[in-house]
């Protein structure tokens, strides 16, 4: 788990001029999960393609086990891909998909069969291997693509977004699955979602992307706990993001109120960002409160209620398992270390890597 | 229901200009003078000459489409993998010849491989002299060649610039190089284009007629040939008819062969068509 597999430096990648990458610096350590988060046109594609050698960066270099990967096509690479719209070929069943890598390897043909059943097992897609691929559902197809690759066992694996297509239950399912996968085979997993639950529930490292650059790397608590900015915080998890005033160590104003919190060693009277998670934000009597507010609405999510909660102007998104009544009014208390509170950043968000 | 009415005037058309000369072909084939005949069809399987130019025709095709294939899937390959503007420019040169009537362009043929042709000159200056070109076998095949070529590039073209890069990336990416991705996952993806290049070639070479008369001087008579010959000149309709006919079931029977071939390949090749 120590070795540097994969080193990315300063790598940038420009589409006619508009960057995709920005001087990004990332290594992947041997037998790591790291999950690529970020919103849409991030360049998480880019970067799976670039470790791929489908995309050459414009600049920096792709080390893999310290060799510089400049020269070497992506047949030689020791990494296969889940690509995000599967690629499968069309001309072949679903068996000889899967197959396809082995019998390139040579693979002899009863081993052959016997990983590739396995893996239509592991994929829940038994009895399928004579069907062709346009005959199959988007999941099914995507299964296939999983499979595809991870039947190669490679040193590295590249998932774009791999479950994108699956419902809610399979989903989980194949989150254990290629998890446990990727533990008992030892490979390196470098995954792309969109779904902060799933980066956080299944990696050991998580790099948070924005506009092609890396806003924060690190464990998912790190992550979660420790955002580095608003955008990390909202992205992972809904935040509620507030500009205050650092009065003081430990001490800083918002929505017109001082609050004591855990952070220090800014500058007095700095603006800063507050962020605070809505299950952070506390509903108790009013005469234990900081302030009261006015209740918006209120939407049950299933484990927990949504309330939105309007005092001084800001509107507050709270986690409650307790419902109130809507339109009426509630105290609210914010305890000091559900606040965190972030340096503002420069008109450009620039980011910077570990 | 409008859809039907706007369809009334291609019916009409083709039962004007296709189902009427075919029933016009078959009346003459067992009708003489109004009475049912089967000589015109004794005569034409007894005399082992049209038996033997039938096989000649069906050769010429065979050997003409073969050749069209390995010309043209290579030079649609290329075009493919050129800039479109190239490509489009390109593949000017292989159009324009198609503008020209069928007639023009195998009279010039003629001139070109004549005994005072340019390349009979130049191989004379070369000390090749009085090398036979024109009237012969190979003339009639080159004829053929070159007016069907295009219609075998074109098709197999067309589908491989539509070919999604990705199943060429996915190759890769398994540990496909480049040939090995070719032979795996380009060619096979592109089998419906080589099976309408093929259809395209086969079916016009194996109907020739006048070629094989301009560059092969009347020695390598074609089934196309005869007909006309039976027809216009001899004014022998009824055997005309049949020989006709016996083409005509030919070409059926390819076509049907090829929409065979072209549904298996189909079902493998997705979404290609
Ligand atoms: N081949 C290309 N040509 C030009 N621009 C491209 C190309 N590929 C990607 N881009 C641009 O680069 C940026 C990053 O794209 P990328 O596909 O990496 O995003 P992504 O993070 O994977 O997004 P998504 O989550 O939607 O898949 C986008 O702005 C995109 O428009
Ligand atoms: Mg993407």
């Amino acid at each position: 788990m120590s070795k540097h597999l994969i080193e990315l430096i300063n790598v940038s990648k420009d589409y006619e001029g508009d960057a995709a990458l920005q001087n990004v610096d990332l290594y992947i350590r041997d037998g790591e999960f790291l999950t690529l988060l970020g919103p849409s046109g991030c360049g998480k594609t880019t970067m799976l393609r670039i470790i791929a050698g489908f995309v050459l960066p414009t600049s920096g270099k792709v080390l893999m086990d310290g060799e510089d990967l400049s020269g070497v096509p992506p047949y030689k690479r020791r990494v296969n891909t889940v690509f995000q719209k599967y690629a499968l070929f069309p001309h072949l069943n679903v068996f000889d998909n899967i197959a396809f890598g082995l019998k390139i390897k040579q693979v002899p043909k009863s081993e052959i069969e016997r990983r590739v059943n396995s893996m239509l097992e592991m994929v829940n897609l038994k009895g399928y291997d004579k069907r062709w691929v346009d005959q199959l559902s988007g999941g099914q197809q995507q299964r296939v693509a999983i499979a595809r690759a991870l039947v190669n066992e490679p040193e590295v694996l590249l998932l774009d977004e791999p479950l994108g297509a699956l419902d809610l239950q399979l989903r989980k399912e194949m989150q254990v699955e290629l998890k446990r996968m990727q533990q008992s085979l030892g490979i390196t997993f470098v995954y792309v979602t969109h779904d902060q639950e799933e980066a956080l529930t299944m990696s050991d490292t998580i790099a948070v992307m924005r506009g092609g650059v890396i806003q924060q790397i690190g464990t998912p608590q790190d992550i979660y706990n420790e955002p580095k900015n608003a955008f990390v915080a909202d992205f992972i998890g809904e935040s509620n993001i507030l500009p205050g005033i650092m009065k003081d160590d430990f001490k800083v104003e918002f929505n017109g109120r001082e609050y004591e919190c855990v952070d220090k060693g800014f500058g007095k009277n700095e603006p800063v960002e507050v962020v605070v998670r809505p299950e952070d934000v506390d509903i108790v009597d009013p005469y234990n409160a900081h302030f009261e507010g006015e209740v918006k609405s209120i939407l049950f999510m299933g484990v927990h209620y949504e309330i939105r909660v309007e005092s001084g102007g800001f509107v507050w998104t709270i986690h409650s398992t307790d419902p109130v009544m809507p339109g009426g009014k509630v105290g609210i208390q914010i305890l000091p270390d559900a606040i965190h509170i972030m340096k503002k950043p420069p008109e450009d968000v620039s980011g910077e890597s570990e | 229901m409008k859809r039907t009415l706007f369809s009334y005037p291609y019916i009409l058309w083709m039962a004007l200009f296709i189902l009427a000369p075919m029933l016009f072909i078959v009346y003459h084939a067992f009708f003489e003078n109004g009475r049912w005949t089967m000589e015109y069809i004794k005569a034409a399987f007894e005399d082992a000459v049209y038996f033997k130019v039938l096989l000649r025709s069906i050769m010429l095709a065979f050997e003409g489409t073969l050749l069209c294939l390995l010309l043209g899937y290579p030079t649609a390959y290329m075009l493919s993998t050129m800039k479109k503007s190239t490509a489009a420019l390109l593949s000017v040169f292989f159009i324009l010849p198609m503008w020209m009537n069928f007639l023009l362009r195998t009279y010039a043929w003629q001139v070109l491989l004549g005994s005072s042709g340019i390349i009979s000159r130049i191989l004379s200056f070369f000390g090749f002299s009085d090398v036979l070109l024109l009237h012969t076998e190979g003339a009639v095949l080159l004829g053929t060649v070159y007016n069907f070529l295009p219609f075998m590039i074109l098709p197999i073209y067309t589908v491989l610039i539509k070919l999604d890069k990705s199943h060429i990336e996915a190759a890769n990416d398994l540990g496909a190089d480049g040939i090995t991705t070719f032979f795996k996952v380009v060619f096979p993806l592109s089998m419906p284009g080589v099976i309408s290049g093929i259809t395209m070639v086969f079916i016009p070479a194996i109907t020739t007629f006048a070629i094989s008369r301009l560059l092969g001087g009347g020695k390598y008579r074609l089934y196309g040939d005869l007909i006309e010959q039976k027809i216009v000149s001899d004014g022998d309709l009824g055997l005309g008819s049949v020989l006709s006919l016996i083409l005509l079931v030919l070409v059926l029977i390819s076509i049907v062969i090829m929409q065979k071939a072209e549904k298996t390949a189909g079902s493998e090749g997705g979404t290609l068509w």
